[in-house]
């Protein structure tokens, strides 16, 4: 287990504050912590209040495309009738990615509380939680829980003594990448293949089995208790204007000291390499940082003064992401590691898409041949041409995620990609 | 078969046979299947939702999913054989074909990759005597590469059953298959 981690960079551990701590798993000593006091809270407001506070307060979803979640709950429909969900996407999946699994096994309590105050905004009845099929050990810790939540009227029927109720569940995924786009992953909780649809219909229209449902990522949830105790302006104290708050960060690759940290939105990314995680263990300096996960572009290490802001990564060309930066140094072999994340994409591709089915595996079989010398000279040709293609035309952006990183290493690092090539043939005069 | 379990959380097993025997024969006929089939119903408002945990069960109880387990499944939720195998083959965690005792999955994707994940998952192969992907002669042994575990700052990631392991550098392989096949604590 990964906590606390040393680091000379002031960490602003608010969401995180809890994590490491064993007594904190339980009602008990989540409840000696304020757990669900928030809650309580929430059970004397409106859900149109409730929104209201998270929409102040800016929070965006922490699942990587951080849209606003206040404004994502005002468009599920008021007093329509109909049953409402809330899905927590807990299925983490994005290469890079692991905060989600610390959130889960150490502070199980603190995602139920932002179910349930979700669920509360939204009008949702029942919660599900898709938690990755992997996290086995993760889920036992969260049905632990959820259990105890039963147990003390803090799910099901009359919560907290109140007329309100709502039923909290686990759902476990079985290992598919593409249940964690959101529409995917309401065709598996529906016992589908886990295949995204093309909207609309918006899930706040339609959603899990044709009704009005709203899929906020772990993190996301895991903030609103502490936004709702504390108020909005004290979440905006930090971070910018566009992106308020505090963030979770998935460090890996190499570095000195990788694994979680919380920081305030708009650190340099630069202070978070180095000063945090302390550089790379060689010492050498950093090749390439892929900054938001493995479907973000690469930047190169002359470009890590960028400010950790949504907007901040997106004018350096690259994005926030889930926060998950992978730290490449000076040795790595860049086509051998873009060859990689190629194969993850191809073997996750659902396969409804041509571009997508056909255009992460040819990626992955041209990639594979410069690594090996193979490549031809036409090859980051046609690479540039398939990343063409493989953009904005398909269902969901599993296709335009490969694109990302493959497009920058071809920008940024042609030259390890021709130093690989076949030499051409020279005729002889 | 007698197990209880909250419904609230009956979606969630082990995905492999880790804590009990395997079981054969009908599972719905016994007491922990009508039990779970009918915790899992009662969580959705369709018969079909409950797919997933009912293959999860399956697998749990029986280690992998053979094409009879399929057709069990699909009366029990009134869906054809031919859906159901087409979700247990989606799905990457259901076992399709039997593995050994200790089913032994390397993550090599890019965080693990960078960190000697190839390595760790080669001296797996060689240290238990297999080719990826099949049984070892004693049984005791699957060794597979995985996508990414979610784990990426504690690479080299290798899931044993439903256990992580972290940090596994290609040294640390040979002690971990010793203490696996010696049923100890890897």
């Amino acid at each position: 287990m990964s906590f606390p981690h040393g680091s000379d960079l002031e960490t602003t551990t608010r969401l995180s504050r809890h994590q490491g701590e064993a007594e904190a798993r339980t009602l008990e000593g989540w409840r000696a912590r304020g757990g669900y006091e928030a809650l309580r809270r929430s059970l004397e407001m409106s859900p149109a209040e409730i929104t209201e506070v998270v929409k102040a307060s800016g929070l965006r979803g922490r699942g990587g495309a951080g849209f606003p979640t206040g404004l994502k709950w005002s468009f599920m429909p008021k007093d329509d009738g109909k049953p409402h969900y809330l899905c927590c996407n807990a299925d983490e999946s994005e290469p890079g990615a692991f905060k989600d699994r610390e959130v889960i096994r150490w502070t199980p309590h603190l995602l139920i509380e932002g179910c349930l105050i979700a669920s509360r905004a939204i009008g949702a009845e029942h919660a599900y939680i898709y938690v990755r099929g992997e996290f086995f050990e993760e889920t036992q810790v969260l049905n632990a829980a959820v259990v105890e939540a039963y147990d003390n009227g803090l799910a099901g029927d009359g919560i907290l003594g109140s007329s309100w109720s709502c039923d909290v569940t686990i759902h476990a995924g079985a290992g598919a990448y593409i249940a964690g786009e959101e529409t995917g992953l309401m065709n598996s909780l529906m016992g589908n293949r886990a295949e995204p649809w093309a909207k609309p219909p918006f899930p706040a229209q339609a959603g899990a089995f044709g009704m009005p449902t709203t899929v906020n990522n772990v993190e996301t949830l895991a903030a609103v208790p502490m936004i709702l105790e504390n108020g909005a302006d004290w979440y905006r104290q930090w971070g910018s204007e566009e992106s308020p708050g505090t963030k979770l960060w998935s460090c890996s690759g190499h570095l000195v000291r990788p694994g979680n940290y919380e920081f305030a939105l708009g650190l340099p990314l630069s202070d978070i390499i180095f000063d945090a995680c302390g550089g790379t263990p060689s010492g050498k300096p950093v090749k390439a940082v892929i900054p938001g996960g493995s479907s973000t572009a690469f930047l190169t290490g002359d470009e890590l003064d960028c400010a950790t802001t949504y907007e901040g990564l997106a004018e350096a060309g690259s994005a926030l992401g889930t926060a998950s930066p992978i730290v490449m140094d000076e040795d790595t072999d860049i086509v051998a590691a873009m060859r990689r994340i190629a194969q993850f994409y191809a073997h996750e591709s659902c396969g409804q898409c041509v571009q997508c089915r056909e255009g992460t595996s040819w990626v992955v079989r041209i990639l594979q041949r410069i690594e090996a010398g193979d490549g031809r000279p036409a090859d980051i040709d046609t690479l540039y041409e398939l990343c063409e293609q493989m953009t904005g035309r398909t269902i969901c952006v599993l296709a335009d995620s490969v694109v990302f990183p493959l497009q920058s290493s071809l920008d940024k690092f042609r030259a390890d990609y021709e130093a690989r090539m076949k030499p051409t043939l020279v005729a002889a005069g | 078969m007698s197990r209880r379990i909250h419904p609230a959380v009956v979606g969630a097993q082990p995905f492999q046979l880790t804590a009990r025997e395997r079981f054969d024969g009908p599972i719905f006929e016994t007491e922990e299947g009508k039990h779970r089939l009918e915790a899992a119903l009662s969580r959705y408002p369709t018969k079909q939702a409950a797919l997933l945990p009912m293959l999860g069960f399956v697998q749990s109880v029986k280690g992998w999913i053979e094409p009879a387990d399929m057709v069990e499944v699909a009366e029990a939720l009134d869906l054809t054989p031919a859906y159901v195998h087409s979700i247990a083959t989606f799905y990457t965690m259901y076992n399709k074909h039997p593995v050994g005792r200790h089913f032994v999955q390397v993550c090599t994707n890019i965080s693990c990759h960078l960190n000697r994940a190839e390595e760790v998952l080669h001296r797996f192969l060689a240290e238990t005597g297999t080719r990826e992907g099949e049984i070892s002669d004693d049984g005791e042994f699957t060794v597979i590469e995985a996508e990414c575990l979610g784990a990426c700052g504690f690479a080299t990631v290798v899931q044993v059953n439903d256990r992580y392991l972290e940090d596994v550098t290609p040294d640390r392989v040979p002690g971990i298959v010793e203490n696996l096949r010696g049923g100890r604590d890897p």
